[in-house]
């Protein structure tokens, strides 16, 4: 009985599978499963409220990124996302791969150096990196279809991802390497900052090799015109450039002359 | 001085906007949820003093909040708002050119500059950043700049701004909130005993005699953990106290360095399966208006396998071997 008890608050835990599996909104299934696994834990609603309300509130440093919208906002309105990809557009060399590849290195480097607030989603792949690799994968000849378009979009987020976690844990200041410390510290094993970033770096080269070739793989299909897996398919399925209602693909000879210049 | 705090109110001060504008619209649920986000975030501070005072009572109406959030977020459709016409901005691109660039580059830059040299920057013996939150009160600060310069590129009413970012806002809609609730919830487990059960859990499965199998259950628990809680941070401390520091380091003598640190990254390859890591999975799937959940852990799930492999072979050939 016990021993049931003790188990009793991973409810929680299958709160949260259920919900994700049946693709409730996510928010209410979160907040609910908090409730669950403090019930589970035999705690008044009281506390529950607060201890759900503290921890809420002491995780709002999270909130941060949405201050970077209306200068994003103001920019897009005057036509960033259309230069950025009219820019790359008349960059001949600069292909899908190199781009992606660019800023996967950049962002792993910038992120071990402990700047991890420099891009992300909204600061940099909303603005710049997606509709550059999107202006970059149109170099193939023919404009995309909306599920390349999304499949581009969904790889240029996922190479933030990347270079930011395995940068992230080699950087000795602040986050994991601190944590994995301060640990161990508490378990009476004292080591380095040092010693145990080192130890993080094999495993960041790796992560660069790995997507690197898988970059190179979706370019690759993406200009063969090839639907990749993992695109979502758009409401139409014919190759030919529909325009999209939300960001109309560019013609790509009008745009080469007036930059040409810049 | 330039604290985190202030630029929690700027935060409370945008949504508080955005609420306004909803409300003109007569999007109800809309102007409601920013409303209320908004309150919680301006008075973070002083629920956390308080609670630490044991005054349960703000943090109680703070919790009755998140409930709120979460019965408004269902009613949260991510309706594309109105933009600006496309061939207005088309030719804005072109004129403006690289112009426009200088804004949004602004923002990283000045994070940098901030995180780097912040600490020289002293008046009058104060020092103008807040030291223990320099890298985020650096990005804060780096948004108001970022945002000034873009109106002034492009000759835009400072309105704009608030109408411009109201609009990404709304795009977003609750996967904005995602990551905050998502922590909360990491928070309410830790206090109620979830990661014991788990790592008592593992510990009766496994055959701990193995030094192999030790590996693989250390590993393995690392990713379904953070799958579960969507943080590797949260799956280290439970599955090194229940796994790696019985059985693989005083057991069978892993280094300690190398299982710490391997077994973080372990970790954070399991970050990039889990739609429960949402700033980083479900939030750019708003952002970049995609139309599937998974559609960005669909483009990155095959880097985090491979990833997990080399990583657990590396681990197993190296924790015993230094």
């Amino acid at each position: 009985m016990i021993a049931l008890l003790h188990y009793l608050p991973l409810l929680g835990v299958l709160v949260v599978v259920a919900g994700f599996a049946l693709r409730f909104n996510p928010v209410p299934v979160v907040v609910v499963a908090g409730i669950v696994s403090g019930l589970a834990a035999g705690k008044s609603i009281g506390d529950i409220l607060a201890l759900l309300g503290t921890s809420f509130v002491s995780e709002r440093a999270l909130l941060l990124f949405v201050l970077t919208l209306p200068a994003i906002g103001v920019l897009e309105r005057a036509g960033l996302r259309e230069h950025a990809r009219n820019w790359i557009a008349s960059l001949r060399s600069l292909t899908l791969p190199r781009l992606l590849i660019a800023y996967l290195g950049l962002r792993q480097i910038l992120s071990m150096l402990g700047l991890t607030s420099v891009a992300g989603q909204a600061q940099t792949v909303r603005p710049l990196l997606a509709p550059m690799a999107e202006a970059a994968a149109e170099k193939r000849g023919a404009a995309l279809n909306d599920g390349e378009r999304n499949a581009v979009r969904a790889f240029s987020a996922a190479t933030d991802n990347i270079g930011l976690f395995f940068g992230e844990d080699v950087f000795i200041a602040l986050g994991a390497v601190l944590l994995i410390q301060g640990f161990y510290a508490q378990h009476g094993i004292e080591l380095q900052p040092l010693q145990i970033a080192l130890w993080a770096l094999p495993t960041a080269i790796a992560a660069f090799i790995i997507h690197a070739i898988r970059t190179v793989l979706f370019a690759r299909q993406i200009s063969r015109g090839v639907p990749p897996p993992s695109a979502s398919p758009g409401p139409g399925t014919a190759r030919d450039p529909a325009p999209p209602v939300v960001q109309p693909s560019l013609p790509a000879v009008r745009l080469r002359a007036p930059d040409a210049g810049e | 001085m330039l604290t985190i705090e202030q630029s929690y109110w700027l935060i409370a001060l945008f949504l508080a906007g955005a609420a306004v504008l909803n409300l003109r619209d007569r999007r109800w649920s809309h102007a409601a949820f920013w409303a209320v986000l908004a309150v919680l975030i301006a008075g973070g501070k002083f629920v956390l003093t308080a609670a630490a005072q044991h005054h349960e009572l703000p943090a109680q109406l703070a919790g009755a909040g998140v409930i709120a959030l979460a019965a408004l977020s269902p009613r949260m459709t991510r309706r594309h708002l109105v933009e600006r016409d496309p061939a207005a901005r088309e030719a804005d691109a072109l004129r403006l050119g690289h112009r426009l660039f200088g804004p949004a580059l602004l923002i990283p830059l000045v994070t940098l500059v901030v995180a780097v040299a912040g600490g020289y920057a002293v008046i009058g013996g104060r020092h103008l950043f807040d030291p223990t939150r320099m890298t985020l009160t650096g990005l804060a600060l780096a948004c108001v700049i970022a945002v000034i310069a873009a109106l002034r590129v492009a000759r835009a009413k400072p309105q704009a701004g608030l109408a411009e970012g109201r609009r990404l806002l709304d795009t977003l809609g609750w996967a904005a909130l995602l990551p905050l609730t998502l922590a909360a919830l990491g928070g309410v487990f830790a206090a109620t005993g979830v990661g014991n059960a788990i790592s008592d859990l593992v510990r009766m499965l496994i055959p701990v005699n193995s030094a192999l199998a030790c590996v693989l259950a250390f590993a393995a628990g690392m990713v379904l953990f953070t799958v579960i809680m969507g943080n590797a941070f949260a799956a280290f401390p439970v599955l090194m106290a229940g796994v790696g520091i019985p059985l693989l380091i005083h057991q069978h003598g892993a280094n300690p360095a190398i299982l710490g640190a391997m077994g973080m990254v372990t970790g954070y390859c399991g970050t990039l399966f889990t739609p429960m890591a949402a700033n980083f999975n479900i939030v750019p799937v708003a952002l970049l208006e995609l139309p599937h959940q998974g559609d960005v852990i669909r483009a990155q799930w095959k880097t985090g396998a491979w990833l997990l492999g080399v990583n657990l072979a590396l681990m197993y050939f190296l924790v015993f071997r230094f």
